[in-house]
């Protein structure tokens, strides 16, 4: 049978414009979106906003939401759910605490022993999961209440610190500028600058690619204006971070680790094989992966995370308090679902999950400076929640 | 004659696929109205639009019911007028019993209340019209999917059903259930009740239908009255492809060379019911080139030997051998048994083959990511272009490989399977049923495929419940019956008496009546 029924000749190289922004409907919303929500509170603040100091304060406040994010990203991707996450920050803050402040260990080994321990959290909790087929929304519920009680108990209801002034930089530093410019950072500027630049480079070299295989993409000018507003949005911030204290150390490391799994879901195996045991474990099973590995190491990798916004946390208050973290996991998890991620796991993305925790950031901090109390803050947040979902699923039944 | 059903001009479009494109479709009062097609021509697409699963409005066109125009919201609407749907895959609740699965949305209630008595009285009596003997309280989970489908369509009876529409009934069915379900249809045709019947089947259509419509590409080709003049499967083909088929199993010179591929004393037990014997130390080899064929009827254990072979993913207690080229090989896991060259392509597509959130091109390449990656980093154009070449090469049909697999019609779903597991390159290959629901042409392809693994050196084992299939491609047949392989003949040699005959001699009592159903069934059927 030679006939080639209904292939056209060759596939089309460019979707029309309408066609591709209807099936990336759902991207460009949540970008909409979060601008929208940004203009709006920007307003609503008088600018207050936008200001140096707040955009400094907004992105420490959300650092350990966005690393969390990535990590719950993929829990929720390979179709579970992490409850704990919340009660790791606390009982990892309480540890961190009691290792330098009661036995004076210097913050390098105290990290590495706490990034370990959240990592053997997780495997302890990926194990009943992934081996014993436990529901995950089970064995991490118990989790939570396991390490809520633990910090209880490890900081015997008091709180704890001050810590050393080298462990405070994690939250509280800022990276030096080695121009040393008075008044300006202009290291943080050049950054601000390169990064977009590389990023801009680095995609333009793969529509040439596409485009040499013939590969449907993204319409010119839609990725014209997406680049000209990627560029536009990250000068901006770096410009208004430099006339203030320059970047962060904490968005460096959030940076770092947004680029980082955003490559390893999208580019790599090991993040393919995620989506596959999320979508269908069984056909995955079938395929040669072995899904119950992965499972637990996504749980490892949760634990390991959760850690690390422990540590932030930590050292942004400059004391571990057995509350640190309650209800964390609600913001990570509605971060993630805001983003796309799907319940019944298989679906969602690293750059949503972040985009989803900004959404909140945002709100969070915009209806704090305009003075709505934490009750009503409450009520929108999860009115918000709900909308982002219920739009997908609408989205979801007209395709 | 007065038709039911008049569809004129229908035309629906997904988003860069037109599925129906101006389709005409008349069904008269009491006939048995048969629609055929390859896969993907647009067959279910029309029956959901009937059915009001895509509502009035999401297509073009005019449904009349009785000479009434009708705008349905949902399939709701449509069952009140009588218009029942038994769509492809089935659709009830396992761990319901077959009382409650028949009343599902339904209920035999007063005031919000269940009359249990009743609903089982009426579920007995329901029951009986479609033959079923079992007890209306058994769980679905507990019956085979030949009963299954008769629940489906005792829950057809109990709407008052006027017009059923059966799509792909007998698409896993063993024989003698196949037979059944015609006999039913043509029972109730006695009573006035018409039907739809969609199916591949070409040798049940020419049993059971009294007209056959033909859609080739999302238009149809041509309606055909088998009463006029008795038309051949070969007429019918012709329709579906637009020319003739010459030979429904392309020619091939086998040459088997040296024992590639030797399982010994391969056992296995049943994965929860402890000590129970599924697979019955099976001695079986396969040559370099040498397609190996698996009779049996269902429930035989056939793909329960394959899975337990194939990385343990099937039974517990495990014990026996695998040989490759001579060397003992681990089978332990599924890595390790595709490691050392075996493969093994499902019959269930839905549950065990296919991501179905995922798109053609993921899936394809699922088994075998490190074919398109380098360290672990996946090369996305090369993996591209190879969803793309299996595309051509098995005539998928598409809007493009970004299509999720969900949206692909059955037949097409299946060729993703297949390709997944030819890119997986494997030395030898386990294919269970694997033209379940694929048109005479996609077969064809099939075969073709499967003589060009062989003629590369490779094994295929190929596991089929159409004995014809087999005797058309393989080249050695084992028969398997409760568990064990009780005949081995070259196909040469094989006809399908005699393998009926190895099934029945070798059978306990229950086998022997069931096979002795299908043998008679056969018959009847040529
Ligand atoms: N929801 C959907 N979105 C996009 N395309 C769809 C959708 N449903 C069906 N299609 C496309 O419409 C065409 C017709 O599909 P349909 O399921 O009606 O085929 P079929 O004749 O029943 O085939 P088969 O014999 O394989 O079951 C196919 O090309 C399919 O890919
Ligand atoms: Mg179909």
């Amino acid at each position: 049978m030679s006939a080639e029924l209904n292939l056209p000749a060759a596939p089309p190289r460019q979707a029309s414009m309408a066609k591709f922004l209807k099936s990336h409907m759902r991207d460009y919303g949540m970008l909409i979106s979060l601008l929208a929500i940004v203009a709006f509170f920007q307003y609503m603040t008088n600018g207050t906003l936008l200001q140096p100091l707040n955009l400094t304060n907004l992105v420490l406040q959300n650092s350990y939401i966005v690393i969390m994010a990535l990590g719950m990203l993929l829990v929720i991707v390979a179709g579970h759910i992490d409850l704990s996450v919340g009660s790791i920050v606390g009982f990892i803050g309480a540890l961190a605490a009691i290792l330098m402040v009661q036995f004076h260990w210097h913050f390098v080994p105290t990290a590495i022993v706490s990034l370990l321990a959240g990592a053997a959290i997780g495997a302890a909790q990926g194990y009943w999961v992934a081996y014993f087929r436990i529901p995950s929304f089970i064995v991490t519920l118990a989790g939570m209440l396991v390490f809520r009680g633990l910090s209880l108990a490890l900081l015997a209801g008091q709180s704890v610190g001050p810590f050393p002034v080298e462990f405070q930089r994690l939250s509280s530093g800022f990276i030096p500028d080695i121009f040393g410019t008075e008044g300006f950072h202009t290291t943080t500027m050049v950054l601000c600058l390169a990064t977009p630049a590389i990023l801009i480079a680095f995609s333009v070299a793969a529509r040439l690619r596409r485009h040499r295989f013939a590969i449907e993409q993204e319409p010119l000018v839609l990725f014209l204006l997406k680049s000209a507003g990627l560029f536009a949005v990250v000068a901006y911030v770096g410009w208004l971070l430099s006339t203030y204290k320059g970047l962060p150390n904490v968005l460096i490391i959030m940076a770092l680790l947004i680029g980082i799994y955003a490559f390893v879901t999208r580019d790599t195996t090991i993040g393919r094989r995620i989506y596959a045991l999320g979508g269908n474990e069984k056909a995955a099973k079938l395929s040669g992966i072995d899904t119950r590995r992965l499972s637990f190491y996504t749980f490892v990798n949760m634990g390991v995370l959760a850690a690390l916004a422990g540590l932030i946390f930590a050292a942004r208050l400059n004391t571990a308090t057995p509350k640190a973290g309650v209800s964390f996991e609600l913001d990570v998890i509605a971060a993630c679902f805001i983003g796309g991620a799907s319940a019944s796991g298989g679906v969602g993305r690293v750059t949503g999950a972040v985009i989803g925790a900004f959404i909140m950031g945002v709100m969070n901090n915009g209806m704090s400076i305009v003075g709505i109390g934490i009750d009503w803050q409450q009520v929108i947040k999860g009115l918000v929640l709900l909308a982002a979902v219920c739009f997908d699923v609408y989205n979801k039944g007209k395709a | 004659m007065d038709s039911i059903l008049e569809m004129r001009g229908i035309t629906k479009t997904f988003p860069g696929v037109k599925a129906l494109d101006n389709v005409n479709l008349s069904v008269r009062e009491g006939e048995i109205h048969a629609l055929i097609g390859e896969n993907g021509a647009g067959k279910s697409t029309l029956m959901k639009v009937l059915s009001g699963v895509y509502p009035h409005g999401t297509y073009e066109g005019e449904i009349r019911f009785r000479g009434q125009p009708c705008a349905f919201r949902g399939i709701a609407d449509s069952e009140k007028l009588g218009i029942i749907i038994i769509h492809q895959e089935l659709a009830l609740v396992p761990l319901l019993s077959i009382t409650e699965n028949l009343f599902l949305g339904n209920e035999q209630a007063k005031r919000g209340r269940i009359d249990w008595v009743a609903a089982t009285a009426r579920a007995r009596e329901l029951l009986r019209m479609v033959g079923l003997t079992d007890s209306p309280e058994t769980l679905i989970t507990d019956i085979g999917v030949g009963k299954q489908q008769l629940v489906e369509i005792a829950k057809a009876l109990s709407k008052q059903v006027k017009l059923l529409i059966l799509d792909e009934p007998t698409a896993s069915l063993n024989e003698s259930d196949s037979d059944a379900l015609l006999e039913l249809l043509l029972r109730f045709k006695e009573q006035g009740i018409s039907s739809i019947l969609i199916s591949h089947k070409l040798n049940e259509i020419a049993k059971v239908a009294d007209r056959v419509t033909i859609l080739r590409d999302g238009t149809t080709v041509e309606t055909l009255d088998c009463h006029d003049a008795p038309i051949s499967q070969d007429r019918i083909i012709k329709g579906m492809v637009g020319r003739d088929l010459a030979d429904r199993y392309p020619r091939r010179t086998s040459n088997p060379g040296g024992i590639l591929f030797e399982v010994k004393d391969w056992s296995a037990d049943h994965p929860i019911h402890a000590g129970r014997r599924v697979v019955k130390d099976i001695d079986l080899h396969v040559r370099r080139g040498e397609v190996v064929g698996i009779a049996g009827l269902m429930g035989a254990g056939r793909t329960e030997f394959a899975m337990s072979l194939f990385g343990r993913s099937y039974g517990r207690n495990i014990r026996g051998q695998a040989f490759l080229d001579g060397r003992e090989i681990d089978v332990s896991t599924i890595s390790k048994a595709m490691g050392n060259g075996l493969a093994y392509a499902t019959e269930d597509r839905k549950h065990y083959g296919l991501v179905l959130d995922n798109d053609i091109r993921h899936n394809v390449t699922l088994a075998n990511l490190d074919g398109v990656a380098k360290r672990g980093v996946i090369h996305h154009e090369r993996e591209i272009e190879v969803a793309n070449d299996f595309r051509r090469r098995l005539r998928i049909r598409c809007a493009d490989v970004f299509q999720q697999t969900v949206n692909l019609s059955g037949g097409n779903q299946q060729k993703v399977v297949l390709s997944k597991w030819l890119f997986a390159d494997p030395k030898v290959l386990i294919l269970d049923e694997p033209t379940r629901g694929i048109d005479v042409g996609a077969k064809y392809e099939i075969y073709t495929i499967v003589n060009q693994l062989v003629a590369e050196g490779r094994g295929v084992i190929l596991i089929s419940s159409e004995l014809p299939e087999l005797l058309g491609v393989a080249d050695r047949i084992y028969v398997m019956n409760e568990g064990a392989l009780v005949a081995e003949m070259p196909a040469a040699e094989a006809s399908q008496e005699k393998i009926m005959h190895a099934i029945m001699s070798s059978a306990s009592k229950a086998t022997a009546a069931r096979a002795a159903v299908a043998a008679a069934a056969r018959e009847s059927l040529q």
